[in-house]
């Protein structure tokens, strides 16, 4: 009775909140499936800015008018509308739209349903990145798509990385995929003095990337898309959010994980007595000091990141305001980054949505400071009882092997390297692009689409090395500088018709457009000697001061243009086609042959729409994909005029004292050329199966794929005497790769706290050269590739017909009974009686057999742990370290005279004498490597007012499972040497949302 | 209706505007390091560029010393540089010189067990071929009909018949050098179509000698008068005299004939072209030997600074210098440690001959291993010191000239011939000659001779034109060389004494590649 009376008295004090009066409205937000709370929902106030997100724990609250109708929005999720209707608690569960990722994937020239692809097409979102201190957008991409191998970059800051999509479709041309960032075309090459091209886009900046693999997808791209294409979008803003202010810093300390193991100072020391016994000019030339040069020349780097974003829609207008800072170490001392960007991104809808217009603007500064990564090597070399400094030295106060004052051959002094030299650069870079997309009135289905971007950079650098510096003594050191502008314009338009015909259970999605790009650059360098140098006024070298690089300014341009169209035809809602066809024209080549055109058709089949699918209910999809195209690869590496008849001047150096000895002219020479040079021409078939059950919640695809290129770029010789050099670049070759990939992404356990996501991906591919030459000739031996230390123009790998790119040829070893390769001695393959080059044969290459990437996410509440792994099975690589330093012959070296420090392999093996060419050299390189290992909290709305804070540890290159003995198995050239370690980083994450 | 017709508009407008575009895919060099075959000759001084081209093809190794730009690939720039694949040819597979270097293939010389796949004797081969396709290019870009076409007269027209002379005695330098290094090879003129897959036929020793013969005999007589002004560095009649003395000298090796007579004709008319000896040796060798064109037919100059080149007379400096040796007294900055000499040529000389350059000291004369530099002697013939005993302009690059023919040779060459059963020639003028030549060496006639005999003669062109680049051709004109004979050095077929090889040595192979390019050729009998 009194609760009654309670209940009553409760209800009339609410009672004048309820008519016309603000209510606070409070509840939680769940997701359908599986009940679990959904943090960082969106709630507004229909028609009104005000809004509010729910916190960690899902739930939210809000004064809102008590008629008001309240927008429950989240990605991934089916908007809803609530009104309020008076209740001061809602609880809402929002039901999943069928896809995880974002309903529209961003393809060539727009954007389709991800479920309507017909190709094979993978797209990684933002929360499926690698992370840790990521300086490039490669770092963010490796291991995470199936077939996309990406090399991450040295330990150098900001170096880019390798990323091979398929393993490349082309042997002398350009291997590098397309890579399109919000619908422009970059190019591959940047300004010198920039360590990495993409570098100067802030990877916090990019949303997602789309990977467009086989030829039904690309073909679109036509004469550059031979190597796939990857797709980035970059952040937006969205209607309807409020204004979100982020802040997010990162903090790393990098260290070194293994170091070369070459010997101690006592070591070397005791071996040098025992071998050179009774040889005081060897041992003379010992000094006193205990040098670990590799701890010298490395240390542990400090790097951080910075990034603050603004978020939100003003009326009409979303906008996405970011700025970066980021400022990195290398491990090698003196080695360094610093880039700041900006970017704003403005995509008004205009006109009731029939304008969609984006303005995007990004820019960059980079300043670079370059260590001389031939410290690395130096160091492996330099003799561990000298020291690094020497008081009585001429040469900056660092040691340097002499005689009196007159430096001699040796090593160069590591230390020296990393602080005498000097070599800097700064970059800018700008790239502006205008979208629009507008659907004309009186023709609603119809879109006109205009994409205008422009991107400049520009770089300037120095290099200076001073006068004394011992290893450019007599040269008189140098003083240089260099600098680039380069453009890229594009101006895009097309047309895009899409329109359901009921009548016919059909749906028509036709584009047809044109591109056209112009890329340009110009540059200078000019570099000298230091007027009156040390050497010239110790009276030891007669030169004075010389112009080593003269200033002579290059320039050159190249223009694409491409006619394209596709059609989309979908038939019964589950029979989907695509035909794609681009003709493309390059400047680069003569009229005659610049003119390609690339189809390309495509199948693909929804089994799950299928009435008899209808009960499975089980699978959210089921596609059979089939399809097949043409690409093209146009960046054949031999500059922008290739098939013209040029004549070349000669410079310095060069010059000819025609009829007297004071009268040096230049002289003209004709160049090389083939006036039908055309690009190579790929040839792909694919066949893959998408899948999808529980509402996606398990998913993944399978492809396999087979490949053919024609019209191989390759360096052949031609008959003596027939044309202006002994190799001429032409379209000869054929190659044939066959491939396989499978992903699958799961969620093994979801429930209301704790939740387990799982992805892995596996690929496999195999190429094969097929021709090389216009007659075959079994006797062509192949191309010889892949430059060694040691001796003088050394290769250790080939390209040959009926073998894999990059195989490596070397004799082979043979070993002792206790498995120790026996000096010297090798395999007499063609029993002939003696060991010449005949004896070589093809060992393994350096590609991967099987590469594959693992990535898993546990979620408990507040925490998170993430890792991200990769493996790659069957890559070989050439051990350039221990083929020179392993030896024990590199001990004194009689033109110097010096010492030099060997590997521990020299002791264990024994030789003598370098055998640069023994198969014992190429070793299997096989590694599982922990990218990443991540521990995170989510702190929630501690501050308060919507806000959200979470910390992250992470570590990354956490550890490497391998038993290639140097000191790092990804070596993408497949030789090791020289090689800049990747360090280990150790990162703390700090990220702040208001 | 309204709309299709604003639609077709809107479609025609943009194919104006894209079709104007499409004109600038004919993009050109921007720049003024490229010009067009079209543009260049627009400038009359690019018909001297382009025969300074030919010459310096001999000296540089591309458009940029010492390397970059380079003329052919497949091979380090220094390892393919002409002189210096002409040493290893002519010279390291003999007793005057071995090399300590283990790069590729380099020692298969000293062992004189070459195959057809090595890499350092396809680079001489197509550099001997890249100098004779330039040349045919040059005399196709200089016919009448070009010359009439852009309008030429006057005094660069009467220039350019002068260029075109020298063009093709460069083109039969070459060509001489292929016939004595390869002997059959691939034959190609300005007449022959470039490209479009022609294939080049063999031609026989026998017709390349008539070739290079007819070449010589036709271009002497209104080539320069011999030591003409304005020439260095350029060829002269002397020169073209000089290739036909050298040719009819080897007739016998080449084909079979003796054609000795002539060898005294042309010798005979060197001589008398007003040449002669420099009284100081090592004025011949040294940094500012241009100033030695007095005894110098033809040269191939360096410097140090304009003309440089990881190969070349640096090679030979800096190659030879190690050991003990002060690289500062020969006028670089460092040695590279490989040349030495055999004690075949060492014993040869006699103390007092002042052309016996050679550094002893912490060298043995014996040669236990190659890869050492300190066993061989090594030799200080070549320096970069000028006259005056200061260093060339560079310590990095030689400014030394290569002198390729010089008349103590021709002298050697006029007494060989007489010895040989040559006419009009006289045995009283050939020892002359020959004293003259022992004078100079030995700074007195301590040194001279009242006889001589064929055996006297080889040894005295082994220590007169020691690392002269003609020592290959010698020995096998004395049977010397490969095949069943007596005579051996150390490392010959690979053995620490010596011993002998396969007479199918005496020729070098056609490179694989060139087999496997064209269809036309036959490898050499034996590879």
């Amino acid at each position: 009775m009194k609760q009654i009376l309670i209940l009553c008295g409760l209800l009339l004090l609410m009672a004048p909140s309820l008519f016309g009066q603000t209510v606070r409205v409070t509840g939680r937000v769940t997701d359908a499936t599986d009940g679990m709370s959904l943090p960082g929902v969106t709630i507004m106030i229909q028609g009104t800015t005000i809004g509010t997100i729910t916190d960690i724990e899902g739930n939210y609250s809000i004064e809102a008018p008590s008629n008001a109708v309240l927008v429950f929005s989240f990605v991934g999720m089916q908007t809803m509308e609530v009104p309020v209707a008076g209740r001061t608690l809602i609880n809402v569960a929002l039901e999943r739209v069928a896809i995880l990722v974002d309903e529209f994937v961003v393809i060539g020239y727009g954007i389709q349903r991800r479920e309507d692809a017909t190709g094979a097409v993978a797209v990684v979102g933002a929360r499926d990145f690698n992370r840790g201190m990521i300086t490039s957008p490669q770092q963010l991409l490796a291991g995470r798509v199936s077939g996309v191998q990406v090399t991450l970059p040295s330990g150098a800051p900001g170096d880019g990385g390798v990323i091979r999509i398929r393993g490349g479709s082309s042997l002398a041309a350009s291997n590098d995929p397309l890579i399109v960032i919000d619908g422009v075309p970059i190019e591959n090459a940047g300004v010198p003095g920039v360590r990495n091209p993409l570098g100067t886009i802030n990877p916090q900046d990019i949303e997602s990337f789309t990977v467009l693999k086989d030829a039904s997808a690309t073909a679109i791209f036509g004469a550059r898309a031979s190597n796939g294409v990857i797709l980035i979008t970059t952040r937006r803003g969205r209607v309807g959010t409020p204004l979100q202010i982020s802040y997010t810093g990162t903090f790393s300390m990098s260290t070194i994980a293994k170091k070369t193991d070459v010997l101690s100072a006592t070591e070397f020391r005791d071996l040098m007595s025992q071998r050179f016994a009774g040889r005081p000019e060897v041992l003379g030339l010992l000094g006193n000091a205990e040098t670990n040069w590799q701890d010298e020349i490395f240390d542990n780097a400090i790097g951080h990141d910075h990034v603050l974003t603004a978020t939100g829609a003003w009326d009409f207008l979303p906008y996405r305001i970011s700025l970066g800072y980021s400022a990195q170490d290398g491990v090698l001392r003196t080695d360094n980054m610093r880039r700041m960007t900006a970017s704003i991104n403005l995509t008004p809808s205009l006109l009731n949505d029939d304008l969609q217009l984006t303005l995007s603007a990004r820019g960059s500064l980079v300043e670079n400071f370059f260590a001389d990564q031939g410290a690395i090597g130096a160091a492996l070399r330099m003799d561990p009882t000298q020291a690094v400094r020497d008081d009585q030295s001429l040469f900056g106060g660092y040691f340097a092997w002499r005689l009196g004052n007159r430096p001699t051959p040796g090593t160069p002094n590591p230390m020296a390297l990393l602080n005498l030299r000097d070599d800097q650069a700064n970059a800018n870079r700008f790239i502006g692009n205008f979208r629009a997309n507008y659907r004309l009135p009186f023709l609603p289905d119809l879109r006109v689409n205009l994409n205008v971007a422009y991107d400049f950079s520009q770089s300037e650098g120095t290099t200076f090395t001073p006068d004394f510096a011992a290893w450019s003594f007599f040269q008189g050191g140098y003083r240089g500088n260099y600098w680039q502008d380069r453009s890229n314009e594009l101006f895009d338009f097309y047309l895009n018709y899409n329109r359901a015909f009921e009548a016919i259970a059909s749906h028509i999605d036709l584009t047809v457009g044109y591109s056209y790009q112009r890329l340009w650059h110009r540059g200078s360098a000019f570099g000298e000697s230091n007027k009156d140098n040390l050497a010239f006024v110790m009276g030891l070298n007669p030169d004075r001061h010389r112009i080593l690089v003269p200033d002579i300014p290059y320039e050159s341009e190249q223009v694409l243009i491409g006619f394209f169209g596709r059609l989309n035809y979908t038939l019964l809602d589950r029979y989907l086609f695509t035909f794609t066809l681009r003709n493309d024209h390059t400047s680069r080549f003569s009229p005659e042959t610049r003119s390609g055109l690339f189809p390309s058709m495509a199948f693909a089949w929804q089994i799950n729409e299928e009435p008899f699918m209808a009960n499975a209910d089980f699978l959210s999809e089921l596609k059979f994909r089939v399809g097949v195209g043409v690409t093209g690869q146009e960046n054949i590496g031999l500059g922008d005029f290739p098939w013209m008849a040029r004549y070349t001047r000669s410079m310095l150096g060069a010059s000819f004292p025609f009829g007297s000895p004071d009268n040096f002219i230049q002289t003209i020479r004709p160049a090389g050329h083939d006036r039908n040079l055309r690009w190579e021409e790929t040839t792909t078939y694919n066949v893959g199966l998408d899948w999808g059950i529980f509402g996606h919640r398990h998913y993944g695809s399978f492809n396999f794929f087979m490949r053919e290129t024609r019209h191989l770029i390759n360096f052949i010789p031609v008959p003596a005497g027939t044309t202006l050099t002994n190799f001429i670049t032409t379209n000869v070759g054929n190659m044939e790769s066959i491939g396989a990939e499978f992903s699958i992404f799961t969620r093994p356990v979801v429930r209301q706290n704790f939740n387990w996501l799982l992805g892995f991906n596996a690929s496999w591919n195999r190429s094969e050269i097929t021709r090389l030459t216009v007659v075959d000739d079994p006797g062509y031996l192949g191309i010889l590739t892949g430059g060694i230390a040691g001796g003088v123009g050394n290769t250790i790998q080939i390209h040959s017909v009926g073998y894999s790119p990059y195989s490596f040829f070397v004799f082979q070893q043979v070993f002792d009974p206790q498995g120790r390769p026996i000096e010297g001695v090798f395999v007499d393959r063609n029993g002939d009686g003696i060991i010449n080059e005949d004896d070589l044969y093809r060992f393994h290459n350096r590609a991967p057999r099987y590469f594959m990437g693992i990535t898993s996410e546990f979620n408990y509440r507040q925490w998170s742990l993430s890792f991200a792994g990769r493996a790659n099975i069957g890559n070989f690589v050439y051990n350039n370290v221990t083929s020179t330093a392993g030896e024990l012959g590199w001990l004194f070296n009689s033109r110097g005279p010096y010492l030099s420090n060997v590997h521990r392999e020299a002791l264990t093996v024994g030789f003598n004498r370098s055998h640069f060419f023994s198969d014992f050299y190429v070793q299997d390189a096989s590694f599982f490597k922990m990218d990443h290992i991540t521990l995170s909290y989510n702190f929630g709305n501690i501050m308060g007012g919507g806000s959200n804070l979470m910390l992250s540890g992470i570590v990354q290159n956490a550890f490497v499972i391998t038993q290639y003995e140097g000191i790092d198995p990804e070596v993408f050239s497949g030789i090791d040497y020289n090689f800049y370690p990747r360090p280990r980083n150790f990162v703390l994450s700090l990220s702040l949302q208001f | 209706m309204k709309k299709t017709l604003y639609f077709i508009t809107l479609l025609a407008g943009f194919a104006v505007l894209f079709s104007s575009c499409m004109d600038d895919l004919n993009t050109r060099p921007l720049d003024g390091r490229e010009l067009t075959a079209a543009d260049v000759f627009d400038d009359p001084a690019s018909y001297r560029q382009f025969l300074a081209k030919l010459y310096a093809g001999l000296s540089v190794t591309g458009q940029q010393g010492p390397a970059g730009m380079p003329d052919i690939s497949g091979i380090d720039e220094g390892f393919s540089q002409y002189l210096r694949a002409l040493f290893h040819h002519q010279v390291l597979s003999t007793d005057e010189a071995v090399i300590g270097w283990a790069d590729q293939t380099l020692l298969d010389f000293v062992h004189q067990d070459w195959t057809s796949t090595c890499v350092f004797i396809a680079a001489f081969y197509y550099r001997i071929f890249y100098q004779i396709a330039l040349a045919n290019e040059f005399l196709r870009e200089t016919t009448d009909v070009q010359l009439d076409r852009r309008g030429v007269t006057g005094q660069l027209r009467t220039d350019i018949q002068g260029y075109r002379l020298e063009a093709r005695f460069l083109r039969a330098l070459s060509y001489w050098h292929a016939l004595d290094v390869f002997g059959s090879v691939p034959f190609v003129t300005e007449n022959d179509p470039v490209g479009g897959g022609f294939l080049p036929p063999q031609i026989s020793r026998a017709d390349l000698f008539a070739f290079i013969e007819s070449e010589l005999k036709a271009i002497y007589p209104n080539m320069a008068p011999p030591r003409s002004p304005g020439f260095y560095g350029r060829a002269d009649r002397g020169a073209a005299w000089m290739l036909l003395a050298k040719l009819y000298l080897n007739a016998e090796v080449y084909i079979g004939q003796p054609r000795y007579t002539e060898v005294i004709t042309y010798t005979t008319n060197i001589i008398n072209a007003g040449y002669s000896l420099v009284p100081n040796f090592r004025h011949l060798f040294n940094a500012d030997n241009h100033l030695s064109m007095q005894e110098i037919i033809f040269t191939v100059p360096f410097d140090g600074i304009h003309t440089n080149t990881w190969g070349g007379t640096t090679f030979i400096i800096r190659g030879g210098t190690g050991g003990n040796m002060n690289p500062l007294a020969s006028g670089i900055e460092s040695g590279w440690g490989g040349l030495r000499t055999t004690r075949n040529i060492v014993e040869l000389y006699s103390i007092a001959d002042g052309r016996r350059l050679l550094h002893t000291s912490g060298q043995t004369l014996d040669i236990a291993e190659l890869t050492n530099f300190t066993h061989g002697f090594a030799s200080t013939k070549f320096t970069n010191i000028r006259r005056d005993g200061t260093r060339g302009s560079s310590l990095g690059f030689a400014d030394t000239d290569f002198p390729m023919f010089r008349l103590a040779d021709v002298y050697l060459m006029y007494a060989e011939a007489v010895l040989r059963g040559g006419t009009g020639g006289s045995m009283a003028l050939a020892i002359t000659y020959v004293n003259r030549i022992r004078e100079r060496a030995f700074g007195s006639t301590a040194g001279n001779v009242t006889a001589i005999t064929l055996d006297f003669i080889l040894d005295e062109r082994a220590r007169e034109l020691f690392w002269e680049g003609h020592r290959r051709t010698d020995l096998i004109r004395f049977g010397r060389f490969a095949g069943p004979n007596p005579y051996v050095w150390p490392w010959k077929g690979n053995s620490r004494d010596g011993v002998a090889v396969d007479a199918r040595f005496n020729l070098f192979p056609i490179p694989a590649a060139d087999l496997a390019a064209n269809p036309n050729l036959v490898q050499n009998p034996g590879y």
